[in-house]
Order: C-alpha cells, then sequence, then structure tokens
C-alpha cells in the first residue's frame, strides 16, 4: 500500500507544483492590496476598452460559428460526397496550426501585400481579429455537433417531412432540439478560446492600447510594455474568472449529456 | 443558411431528406472553409517558395531559425517524454486510487486547456519569475520553456490514458500478481501494451500543441535567440520585422514537422491495432 501512497504524492505533488501552487500565488498577488486595487486596476479605461474589445470579437465569432459550423456538421454527418475526406480534414487543421502561423497566413492572405492585395481592410483592425479567431475556433461546433446528428439518424425527421413539414420547420422542431446540448458545449468551448486567443492576435491586430486591444494583449502588454506586474496580474485574474465559469459550464453540460 | 430557408421544395428526393444541407449548404460549407482556412494557409505555402527552394532553405537554416526550430522540437518532444510519464501516473492515480478530493483533482486537469496561454505564462511568472517567493529563478532559461509547455499539455495524455485504464482487464492482473509477478512487472507486461495507442495518440498531441505554442512561452521564456527563443516567437518576430518570405518558410518548415509526427504516430497505432 505505500506504493500507492508514494504514487499519489507523485502525481498531487506534480499537479501542485506545475499547476495550483502558481494558480494560488497569482490570486495571492493580485488581491494582496486588497479587493479596491484590483477593481482600480481592472476598470482603467485601456482595460475597459480591452474587455469590451475581447466581448465584441466572443459576440461577433460565436453566431458566425454556429451557423457555418451547423452547415458544414450537416454536410459532413448526412452528406455523401466526393471529397468529404478532405472537408474533414480541413475541418480539423486549425488544431495542428500554430497560432502566431495562423496571424502569418491572415497576413499573406488579406494584408497589403497579400493574395487579395489589401483589397479589404482587414489586418491590424477588427476584422482581422475576427478571422484569426474564427480560425482557431473553427473546429469547436462542427465536432461538437457532428457525432451527436449520426447518433441521432434520420428517421424522425423523415417522420416530420412525410407528415408535411418543411425542411425549415424539421431543422427547428427536430433537428435542433436534439442537437442543443452539443452545439452549446460548442459554444462554451469557441467562447473560452476566442477570450484566450493570444498568438494570432499578436501578429494581426495593431494591439494599440484602448482600441485594439483584447483582455490578453493587454495583460501582456502591461507585463512587458508598461512593467505593471500587478495590473497583468491583475487582468489574468479576469480572464481566470472567466476560464473557470467555463470549466463549470462544461461540466454542467457533460452531465447533462451522460444523463 | 440559405439552403435551409428554401421554402417547400416540390419534389425532394430521399437522399436529400433529412436535415441535409444539400448542394448549396455543402457549396457554402465549402467556401467557408476555404476562405477561413485554406486559401491563407496556401497563400503561406506559396509565399515561402516565391523566391525559389534555395531562398527557402536559406530562411530555415539562417542561424537564429536553425537554432529556433531544432530547440522547439527537441523540447516538444522532451515534453512529450514527461507528459508520457506524468500523465500516465495521474491517471493511474485517478483511476485506482481512492481519497478525497479526487473529483476536484480531476477537474483541475482540464484547467491548462480552458486558461488563456498568455495567463499561464503570467501564473508560472508569478512563482518562478523574477519576483519568485520559493527563490527559484528561472525566467528566461529553457527549463522555463520547458515547464510552460508542460503546463498547457498536461492534459493531453492524462485524458487519452484514463479512459483506457478504465477498461483494463483487472483479472489478468490479478492472475498476474496470485503467480507471483511484482506490481512494477504486472504493469509493465500487463497494463503498458495495453497503453501503447493512448500513450503514443496523447504524446503525438502534446507534441504537436507544444511545437507551435506562443502564448504560454512568450512571456517566462524570454525569447532569446539562440538561446530560448522558440520557432513560433522566431516566426512572429520576422513578421515584426518585415521579413514575410522567411516567417512563411519557418512556418512551413513547423507544420511539415508536426504533420509529420501526428500521421506517423497515427500510421503506427493503426498498425499496431491490426496486429
Amino acid at each position: 500500500m505505500s506504493t500507492r501512497i508514494a504514487l499519489r504524492t507523485a502525481a498531487l505533488g506534480y499537479l501542485g507544483v506545475l499547476v495550483l501552487v502558481p494558480l494560488a500565488m497569482i490570486l495571492y498577488r493580485t488581491f494582496e492590496d486588497g479587493l479596491v486595487a484590483f477593481f482600480q486596476s481592472v476598470t482603467t479605461p485601456a482595460a475597459i476598452s480591452a474587455i469590451s474589445l475581447s466581448l465584441t470579437i466572443v459576440a461577433i465569432v460565436v453566431p458566425l460559428n454556429v451557423v457555418f459550423g451547423l452547415v458544414t456538421a450537416l454536410a459532413l454527418a448526412r452528406g455523401n460526397f466526393p471529397g468529404k475526406g478532405i472537408l474533414q480534414a480541413v475541418v480539423d487543421l486549425p488544431f495542428a496550426v500554430s497560432p502566431v502561423i495562423v496571424g502569418v497566413a491572415l497576413i499573406l492572405f488579406w494584408g497589403n501585400d497579400g493574395w487579395l492585395g489589401g483589397a479589404l481592410p482587414v489586418i491590424f483592425s477588427l476584422p482581422g481579429m475576427v478571422l484569426a479567431t474564427v480560425f482557431v475556433t473553427l473546429p469547436f461546433v462542427v465536432r461538437e455537433v457532428e457525432p451527436v446528428l449520426r447518433e441521432i439518424g434520420t428517421e424522425q425527421e423523415e417522420a416530420a417531412s412525410t407528415l408535411g413539414a418543411s425542411r425549415w420547420q424539421t431543422f427547428w422542431r427536430i433537428t435542433l432540439p436534439a442537437i442543443k446540448v452539443g452545439v452549446f458545449y460548442g459554444v462554451v468551448l469557441t467562447v473560452a478560446r476566442s477570450l484566450g486567443e493570444f498568438g494570432a492576435l499578436t501578429v494581426v491586430a495593431g494591439g494599440v492600447a484602448g482600441e485594439s486591444q483584447t483582455l490578453t494583449l493587454l495583460v501582456h502588454a502591461r507585463y512587458i510594455d508598461d512593467h505593471n506586474t500587478f495590473g497583468a496580474y491583475a487582468a489574468s485574474t479576469v480572464l481566470m474568472g472567466l476560464a473557470l465559469v467555463t470549466l463549470v459550464l462544461m461540466a454542467l453540460l457533460e452531465r447533462r449529456r451522460e444523463a | 443558411m440559405a439552403s435551409l430557408a428554401v421554402p417547400k421544395p416540390p419534389a425532394r428526393t430521399r437522399r436529400n431528406l433529412g436535415g441535409g444541407v444539400g448542394p448549396i449548404g455543402l457549396g457554402v460549407a465549402s467556401l467557408w472553409l476555404s476562405l477561413i482556412v485554406l486559401l491563407p494557409l496556401a497563400a503561406v505555402f506559396t509565399k515561402s517558395l516565391e523566391a525559389g527552394p534555395a531562398e527557402f532553405w536559406d530562411a530555415i537554416t539562417a542561424p537564429s531559425a536553425r537554432y529556433a526550430l531544432l530547440l522547439t522540437t527537441a523540447i516538444s518532444a522532451l515534453v512529450a517524454l514527461i507528459n508520457v510519464v506524468t500523465g500516465t501516473l495521474i491517471a493511474w492515480v485517478l483511476v485506482r486510487d481512492e481519497f478525497r478530493g479526487k473529483s476536484l483533482v480531476n477537474a483541475i486537469i482540464d484547467l491548462p486547456f480552458a486558461l488563456p496561454t498568455i495567463v499561464a505564462s503570467i501564473v508560472l511568472l508569478s512563482l518562478y519569475g523574477p519576483r519568485s517567493p520559493v527563490g527559484i529563478h528561472l525566467y528566461a532559461t529553457k527549463p522555463a520553456v520547458i515547464v510552460a509547455l508542460a503546463f498547457v499539455t498536461l492534459p493531453f495524455v492524462v485524458r487519452s490514458v484514463q479512459p483506457v485504464l478504465m477498461e483494463v482487464d483487472r483479472e489478468a492482473e490479478q492472475a498476474a500478481a496470485s503467480l507471483g509477478a511484482s506490481g512494477w512487472t504486472t504493469f509493465r507486461s500487463i497494463i503498458l501494451p495495453a497503453l501503447y495507442p493512448a500513450l503514443l495518440g496523447g504524446a503525438g498531441l502534446a507534441f504537436a500543441r507544444a511545437i507551435g505554442e506562443f502564448g504560454s512561452v512568450v512571456l517566462i521564456g524570454g525569447g532569446i535567440p539562440r538561446d530560448t527563443e522558440v520557432a513560433s516567437q522566431y516566426i512572429a518576430k520576422q513578421i515584426e520585422t518585415d521579413r514575410p518570405a522567411s516567417a512563411a518558410a519557418v512556418s512551413v518548415t513547423l507544420l511539415a514537422i508536426s504533420f509529420v509526427v501526428l500521421f506517423a504516430i497515427r500510421w503506427f497505432t493503426k498498425r499496431k491495432g491490426v496486429a
């Protein structure tokens, strides 16, 4: 039995040193000067603007991913067409591409010297940040919804359309309720990843304080440019709080999916 | 969604039934994926080869570029290896051990996935950075890069091994134990073979994640060329200094390394699965 204790100690020790103690440390540093200091640090004009930019990006990215994710998932789960394997592979690509390379790709495609010759003002502005975030979060909704679609099959939908329901009615009344939890799960993952995206944004975004600076870019700028360690900790704590909400939501959805 | 909104097509074939999005939906999906993912990546490939293969080679063998690529590959492999050991250990404890707070520990495993990478960097800095309360100063050292990558890749092996470990045949283990095999022998000859595919898969994902990682390394790694600068930092710097062709060449190389590793692992596990 002593091996058991030794293994447990080793596993918990590793987790403690790598994850738990650092997390406790940053919380301590954030709140050691009291709640007021924390609150002031995350409500400066630059911080407010960063938070609202991050939320704006989420608000644009989530509907895009839901709509196009559902269409893609339906095509992949139900369709039977040449090149389906390629489409499957392309959906997974964003997971295998470094965020920095995503940024490079966007610049080389949309940028002034890129394929589109800067026809659309995308880089260093909101559209570029949205495109970068859509790129890195693209697989989530598709990959959460597609297996559910396969599982539920098409019988109920066929029954509905035999009874005279239109495609649109069938989708709203039969398909959507069945895949609801999967869609939510995909959205939660998308929101978390959108709020946390950094690598692609450093390349694509201008990072101008109060203008094109998201919450993650603010953390970086405060630490590196402003030598405002406390401010960086405080902004990180906000992001950590959002991550925690994500984890809780995921756990709740997981429970519902298993039920 | 356009095709979904089409009101009642008069005659539908059976194949189009059932919420399928039809050719228009397929077109929309393909166009979307191309515009968002494929064409931008294609632009990286063409840019990298624009000036010819010699330029490409020069770009990736420039001293700092070569160092960054080698360092990234070596450290990612090391981190994958660390994960194989610690991930198996943690999965084992989570499956076979019972103690108070186990479900909390289980939840903590996913934390590195949920945390933004830049927060991972800050979190580790607060403990191992310049103001370290425990006197461990890792800032701008290779161990710092290793710690950061171990942090962000923590869940992969644990989550791939855990379900397999739950399914492992306990009877074979008990038989081995009753025949006098030590705990370690039982583990090595009965459990480990069953874990191989999951271990390889998890390690492969950890490697692929580590090789492209940027946010978690950027603050704590320091980004010193030919010392702690990883490939993604090098690429970002090439873009900042307006050398897109060089950035593209290193990007393509990095992508190639991770694809080769992922495909090799998929091929290997498939072959093992058949045998």
